[in-house]
C-alpha cells in the first residue's frame, strides 16, 4: 500500500528518520552533559550551615549511576509517558514544559512571522528596486542588528516598554534578509529573467514565477534552518527578558547541570530542527520536480 | 559600485594598520589609572577609560587586533567546512544527502555548551589569553557550519539537476572535479553570505562564553569583551563613547560586505 | 466652636477612610531574582525560599535587625538550663495558623522533631547539630514546651530566629503559617503572590490589626537591569539588595530613592589551594602552603583600591572573618593589612624568593605565576581579580585570571581540587559564629576550603584555631565566648589562609510611595519589619 502512495512513503520514511535521530540526539545530549565538568554538583554544598553529614547526603543524593543505566531508564520511563523529575527546580519535568511550551511557541513564531516578513520583503523590495541605496541601508541595518548583542537589543526594548519577545525577530531578521537577498539576487540575473522583462512580464508576476520560484527550495531549507535559530536565540532572550518559557527554562538546567531536563529538551530541539527541516526538505524537493517537468 | 568596494577595502586597511602599530599610537592596553575610572575623553585618553581606569581607546586598538584576526578565521572555517559538508552531500543525493542533513540536524540541536565547558575543564588553568581566545575562534568555527550547510546543500541540489551540470558531465567531468569546478563556484552567494554573517556572531558568542571561562582572558580585550561593557542599563544610558567599540565593529562588519559584494549576487 | 468639632471631626473621619482604603488595598511589590525551591521552611537554604520563609513564617523568637536584639514573638519568654542544654517556652496563647488551626506546644513540638530528623538535612536544623544523641522535645502545658539538645549549644536562643514553627494537624502542612502574610497564588517562573494572613497575631500600638498592607507580590526577575528600570518607573516597590552601579545611577536621578546602610556582613576573600594530594606540582604547593607567601600577596594587594574603583566607594577593606557591622563579635584590635609591596618582597626574601628584571621567582628558579578562579558573571569579583593581576605585577607576580561557570568551580574546590587560587565571597546571614562558622574554621569542616576535611589538623595553628572553636561552642558566658573567637581571628589575621579583601556595603533602593521603610545591614535589609511597612494612599488606592 505504501507503494503506491509515494508520498505517504516519504512521509513515514521521514518520521523513521526524524525518529532515531531524536533517539541518537538524547543520547548524545546526554553525554555532553554527563561527561562536562560541574555534573553531579549542588551549590547548596558551599552552604557552611550544613554539617558534614547533609553534605554527603547531598553528594550522594546526585545521580551516579552510568550513563547507559540512566538513558535505558529514561526511555523506560518515557515508553510510560513519565519524563522525570527536574533535579534542580524539584517538579517534574512535564508539568514545567507544559506551562513554558506555549510561551516560547508564542516567542518562537513571533519572531518567525516578523523576521521573515521583514527579511523576505526587503529581500524583494532591493532585487526589484536595484536600488544600491537600498540595498546599502538594509544591509547596514542587519549588519547593526547581528552586531548588537541581545542583551543591549533586550534592554533597549525594555527601556523603549515593547515586548522583548519581539527581540526575536531582530535576531532572525538579518540572517533571513542576507540569505534571501543573494538567492533572489542570483535568481534575477538568470537569462530567462531578462527575457521575461523584454517581454514586459509585471513585476508582481516575473517576482513571483521567475525570481522567487526558481530560489523556493533554497528559501524552504532557509525557513527550516530560522526555525532552529529562533529556537536557539530564545534561550538567551528569555533569560534576559524574564520570559518564563522553554529558552529560560534550558538555561537553568544548563547551569545546574540537570540532566533529565536537559536530555528532554534537546529531544525537543530535535524533533522541532528535525521536523522544520524535513517540512522544508519535502515541500522543496517537491517544487524542485515540478520546476523540472514544467521545463522539460 | 566600485568606489564603495575601495572605501570598504580602505578603510578596513586603515584599521589594520591602527591596529599594528598599536604598540606604538596607544598606551597599554592593561594599565588601570585607578584614579580616573569611567573618565570622558580627554587628550590622555581619546575614548576616555573604562571601570578600571584603563584606556579605552588601547582597548579598542588592541582588540581589534584580536578579534579582527581571528574572527573571520573562524568564519572561514566555518563556511569551508558548510561548503565541502553541505555542498558534497546536495550534489551527491540519495542516502548519502540523507544521512548527512540527518547529522546536521542533529548537530544543530545538541547543546554544545558542554563541550565547550569540557575544553575549558581539558585546558591548563594557566593557558595563555591569545591561545585561549583562538581556542574558542576555532571551536566556534567548528560548530558554526550546520546553519549554512543546509542552505547550502538545498542549492547544492538545484545545480546538480541544472543545464550547465547536465553538459559538464557530458564532456567527461566528473566526481570531486565537477563538484569543485562547476558546482562550488555557484554557491558563493550563500557561501559570503555565512561568511558574513558568522564574523559578528562568532565575535558576540566569544563575548558569551567568556560565562565558560572561554573567550579572552583578562588583561587582553577583544571586540566581545568591550561590548559586554555594554550590556546593562546603567551602560546603555552612560556616555556616548561607550558606544565607539560597538560602532566601529558595525562599520568593519559594514566594510566586509562591501568588500565581498562582487562576490555576492550583484543587486 | 461646634464647627471646629464638626470640622475636626470630618477631618479625622477622612484620614481614617483614606487609611482604612490604604490598608485594605495597598499591594508591596518587589523582585525574587529565582524560584523560590520550595515552601517548606525548614528546607530553606536559598534567597527566594529563605524570603517567603521569612515573610510567611511565624518564630518563637525575632532577631530585629535594627538593634540587633533578641525580641519575643510566638513565645513570650524562654529560658536556658542544664547548662545550654535546654530551652524551656512560654508561648503566646490563643492562637491560630493562616487555616485557623489552633497553634500550641504540639506544634513546636512537631516542628523540632521535623527539623532534627537526620533524614531531612534541613540547613536550619544542622544549626543546631551538637552532639550525637536525640533531641527531646516535651509538651509541659498546651503552651509551654521544653527542648533538650544531646549537648549545650553556645547562643542558643537566636537561632530560633530561622526556626518557623509549621503545625502538626493543619491539612495544608507547610501552606498553613503563623507570619504576616501566607501564599495565595504561585505562578512559576512569573509571579507570587502573598496575601495577609486574618490570623496573625501581632497588632499595632493602636490596636490595630498587622500587617498594614493587604498584599504583597514577589515577582521573578533575574535580570537586575530590568528590576532597576522597574523600580525607576514606579512598578515596584524597592530593592533590596542593590548593585553599586546601579547605586550610583539611581543616586544621579533621585537621591532619596537610594540608601546605604553602611558595611554589610559579606565579605569577599581569595585563598590558596594548601590541599596535599591536589594536583599541582610539588614547588606550588610549597608557595602556598607558606605563611610568609600569603601575608606577602596580602601586602601586595591594594584593598583600598578595590573597594574605590571595584565597588565604587561602597566596599571598605575587609581585616577578617568578621565584619565591623558584627558589633559584638568584630575583634577591634586588628586592622586591614597595609598595602606595602616592599614589606611583601622582603617577605619573600625571607623565603627565598629574588625579585630580578620584574619577575619574581623562587629559590629553585620558577617564575612566580598561578591561576586564580571566581565565578563568571560576577562583575566585582572579575573587576577584584583584574585589580589584583596590576598589583601582584607590580613585585613580579604572574596572575592569570580565569572565570568559570559556578558549577564547574564548585568541581574543582570541593572534587579535584584541581585549581591554585580561588576568589570567592561570604553572604553573612548570622551574626553568631557558631552557626555558619563552625564548619569554616573547624579543620575536618567541609567548608575549611583552603585544606576541606582534615582527618587530624595538618599545622599547629589550624589545630588551635580547632580548640579555640570547641571552647566558643560549648561555652555558655559571652565574655570567653568573644576571647575564644577573638584569638581565632587573630590566627587567621596572622595566617591568612584566606585572604579577606573587602566588605560590601549593604545598598538598597526604596520608592518614596513605602512608608516606614529603616534598611539595615542584617538580611533582609528592607523588608525585616514588613509588617509595619505601609504603602501611601494614592499609589493604594491606584493599585
Amino acid at each position: 500500500m505504501l507503494n503506491r502512495h509515494p508520498m505517504l512513503t516519504s512521509l513515514v520514511r521521514h518520521a523513521g528518520r526524524i525518529a532515531i535521530t531524536v533517539v541518537v540526539g538524547g543520547l548524545l545530549g546526554a553525554t555532553l552533559v554527563r561527561v562536562a565538568p560541574g555534573f553531579g554538583i549542588d551549590e547548596a554544598e558551599l552552604d557552611s550551615r550544613l554539617s558534614a553529614q547533609s553534605i554527603q547526603a547531598l553528594r550522594q543524593a546526585q545521580p551516579g549511576q552510568s550513563l547507559g543505566a540512566f538513558y535505558f531508564q529514561y526511555f523506560v520511563r518515557l515508553l510510560r509517558g513519565d519524563l522525570g523529575t527536574s533535579r534542580s527546580l524539584q517538579r517534574p519535568v512535564a508539568e514545567l514544559l507544559a506551562e513554558r511550551a506555549p510561551e516560547t511557541a508564542k516567542s518562537v513564531a513571533l519572531g518567525l512571522v516578523f523576521g521573515w516578513t521583514l527579511g523576505l520583503s526587503l529581500a524583494i523590495a532591493v532585487v526589484m528596486s536595484c536600488s544600491w541605496t537600498l540595498d546599502l541601508m538594509a544591509t547596514l541595518t542587519g549588519g547593526l542588528l547581528l552586531c548588537l548583542p541581545a542583551a543591549v537589543l533586550a534592554l533597549i526594548f525594555q527601556l523603549a516598554r515593547m515586548p522583548g519577545r519581539l527581540v526575536l525577530a531582530l535576531i532572525v531578521f538579518p540572517n533571513v534578509f542576507r540569505y534571501s537577498r543573494n538567492l533572489l539576487a542570483r535568481s534575477a540575473s538568470l537569462p530567462h529573467v531578462l527575457t521575461a522583462r523584454a517581454k514586459g512580464l509585471g513585476d508582481f508576476h516575473l517576482m513571483f514565477w521567475h525570481i522567487l520560484t526558481p530560489a523556493a527550495p533554497q528559501l524552504l531549507a532557509l525557513a527550516g534552518v530560522s526555525v532552529s535559530i529562533a529556537f536557539t536565540a530564545a534561550i538567551p532572550v528569555e533569560a534576559l527578558c524574564d520570559l518564563p518559557g522553554l529558552g529560560q527554562l534550558a538555561w537553568k538546567a544548563a547551569l545546574s547541570r540537570d540532566l533529565s531536563l536537559l536530555v528532554t529538551l534537546t529531544m525537543i530541539v530535535a524533533v522541532v530542527t528535525l521536523v522544520a527541516n524535513s517540512l522544508s526538505d519535502l515541500l522543496g524537493k517537491a517544487l524542485s520536480i515540478n520546476l523540472h517537468e514544467a521545463s522539460a | 559600485m566600485k568606489w564603495a568596494r575601495h572605501l570598504g577595502i580602505a578603510f578596513l586597511a586603515t584599521v589594520a594598520f591602527a591596529c599594528l602599530l598599536a604598540d606604538f599610537v596607544a598606551p597599554s592596553y592593561a594599565h588601570q589609572f585607578r584614579d580616573e575610572p569611567g573618565a570622558a575623553p580627554s587628550r590622555q585618553h581619546l575614548l576616555g577609560t573604562d571601570d578600571l581606569g584603563r584606556d579605552r581607546f588601547a582597548r579598542v586598538l588592541y582588540g581589534t587586533r584580536v578579534s579582527l584576526l581571528l574572527a573571520p578565521a573562524a568564519a572561514l572555517l566555518s563556511s569551508l567546512l558548510a561548503v565541502l559538508i553541505g555542498g558534497a552531500a546536495g550534489f551527491a543525493g540519495g542516502w548519502v544527502e540523507r544521512i548527512v542533513m540527518a547529522t546536521t540536524d542533529l548537530f544543530l540541536s545538541l547543546p554544545w555548551l558542554f563541550l565547550l565547558i569540557t575544553v575549558r575543564a581539558l585546558l591548563p588553568l594557566n593557558v595563555l589569553p591569545i591561545t585561549s581566545v583562538a581556542i574558542t575562534f576555532a571551536l566556534l568555527g567548528c560548530l558554526g557550519w550546520a546553519t549554512a550547510a543546509r542552505v547550502i546543500c538545498a542549492d547544492a541540489r538545484s545545480l546538480a539537476h541544472s543545464d550547465f551540470i547536465l553538459a559538464a558531465r557530458a564532456s567527461g567531468s566528473s566526481g570531486f572535479r565537477l563538484l569543485w569546478r562547476q558546482v562550488v563556484p555557484n554557491l558563493r552567494p550563500i557561501v559570503f553570505a555565512q561568511f558574513w554573517i558568522s564574523i559578528p556572531v562568532f565575535i558576540l558568542a566569544e563575548a558569551n562564553l567568556g560565562v565558560l571561562g572561554l573567550g579572552v582572558a583578562e588583561p587582553l580585550p577583544s571586540w566581545g569583551s568591550l561590548l559586554r561593557e555594554l550590556q546593562s542599563y546603567s551602560a546603555i544610558t552612560g556616555q556616548p563613547w561607550q558606544f565607539v567599540p560597538l560602532i566601529l565593529f558595525v562599520v568593519v562588519v559594514s566594510c566586509f560586505h562591501l568588500v565581498l559584494l562582487e562576490q555576492e549576487s550583484p543587486v | 466652636m461646634s464647627r471646629q468639632i464638626v470640622f475636626r471631626s470630618f477631618l479625622v473621619l477622612m484620614i481614617a477612610s483614606t487609611l482604612a482604603v490604604a490598608q485594605n488595598n495597598a499591594q508591596l511589590r518587589f523582585c525574587l531574582h529565582s524560584d523560590p525551591k520550595t515552601f517548606n521552611p525548614l528546607l530553606a537554604e536559598e534567597d527566594s525560599s529563605e524570603t517567603v520563609r521569612y515573610l510567611t513564617g511565624g518564630v518563637l523568637m525575632r532577631l530585629n535587625r535594627m538593634t540587633q536584639d533578641l525580641e519575643p514573638e510566638l513565645a513570650t519568654s524562654w529560658n536556658i538550663t542544664e547548662g545550654g542544654k535546654t530551652i524551656t517556652f512560654k508561648l503566646r496563647s490563643g492562637l491560630s495558623f493562616s487555616d485557623s488551626t489552633p497553634f500550641s506546644a504540639d506544634d513546636v513540638a512537631f516542628t523540632i522533631q521535623q527539623m532534627m530528623d537526620p533524614s531531612l538535612h534541613s540547613p536550619t536544623g544542622d544549626a543546631f547539630r551538637s552532639g550525637d544523641g536525640k533531641t527531646v522535645t516535651k509538651v509541659l502545658a498546651p503552651d509551654r514546651v521544653s527542648v533538650t539538645f544531646p549537648a549545650a549549644i553556645a547562643g542558643l536562643d537566636k537561632l530560633f530566629d530561622q526556626v518557623a514553627i509549621m503545625s502538626a494537624k493543619s491539612p495544608r502542612k507547610e501552606m498553613a503559617v503563623l507570619g504576616p502574610y501566607q501564599v495565595l497564588e504561585y505562578k512559576a517562573g512569573n509571579y507570587l503572590l502573598l496575601e495577609r494572613n486574618p490570623h496573625y497575631w501581632r497588632q499595632d500600638a493602636a490596636g490595630k490589626q498587622l500587617p498594614y498592607i493587604q498584599s504583597v507580590r514577589l515577582d521573578i526577575q533575574s535580570n537586575r537591569d530590568t528590576e532597576m528600570l522597574r523600580l525607576v518607573r514606579g512598578e515596584i516597590d524597592f530593592i533590596n539588595s542593590l548593585d553599586a552601579e546601579y547605586f550610583d545611577k539611581l543616586m544621579q536621578q533621585n537621591p532619596a530613592l537610594v540608601h546605604d546602610s553602611g558595611v554589610s556582613l559579606d565579605s569577599e576573600q581569595m585563598w590558596f589551594n594548601q590541599v596535599p594530594n591536589s594536583p599541582l606540582p610539588d614547588y606550588k604547593k610549597a608557595w602556598f602552603r607558606s605563611t610568609n607567601f600569603r601575608r606577602a600577596i596580602s601586602e601586595a594587594i591594594n584593598r583600598e583600591d578595590l573597594a574605590r574603583v571595584a565597588f565604587r566607594g561602597h566596599a571598605r577593606p575587609a581585616i577578617g572573618p568578621m565584619s565591623p557591622a558584627n558589633k559584638f563579635w568584630f575583634n577591634a584590635k586588628l586592622q586591614a593589612h597595609p598595602f606595602d609591596q616592599k614589606s611583601a618582597l622582603a617577605r619573600l626574601a625571607e623565603d627565598g624568593f629574588r625579585f630580578q628584571d620584574g619577575v619574581l621567582r623562587d629559590r629553585d628558579g620558577h617564575a612566580v605565576e598561578f591561576s586564580i578562579i571566581t565565578n563568571a558573571g560576577n562583575k566585582y569579583r572579575e573587576r577584584m581579580a583584574t585589580m589584583m593581576q596590576q598589583d601582584l605585577s607590580g613585585i613580579g607576580i604572574k596572575l592569570n585570571v580565569v572565570t568559570l561557570d559556578f558549577p564547574s568551580l564548585i568541581e574543582r574546590i570541593t572534587r579535584s581540587f584541581d585549581y591554585e587560587a580561588c576568589l570567592l565571597g561570604l553572604i553573612g546571614n548570622d551574626l553568631d559564629p557558631n552557626s555558619s562558622q563552625m564548619n569554616v574554621w573547624l579543620s575536618s569542616g567541609e567548608n575549611h576550603q583552603w585544606n576541606p576535611h582534615q582527618k587530624s589538623p595538618a599545622t599547629g595553628w589550624e589545630a588551635e584555631i580547632d580548640k579555640l572553636m570547641h571552647q566558643q561552642a560549648t561555652s555558655l558566658d559571652p565574655k570567653k565566648r568573644k576571647a575564644a573567637f577573638d584569638r581565632v581571628q587573630e590566627i587567621a589575621w596572622e595566617q591568612e589562609p584566606f585572604i579577606y579583601l573587602v566588605n560590601r556595603n549593604a545598598l538598597s533602593a526604596v520608592s518614596p510611595n513605602a512608608r516606614n521603610v529603616h534598611p539595615v545591614v542584617l538580611r533582609p535589609q528592607v523588608y525585616w519589619n514588613i509588617d509595619e511597612i505601609s504603602i501611601s494612599n494614592e499609589v493604594a488606592r491606584n493599585r
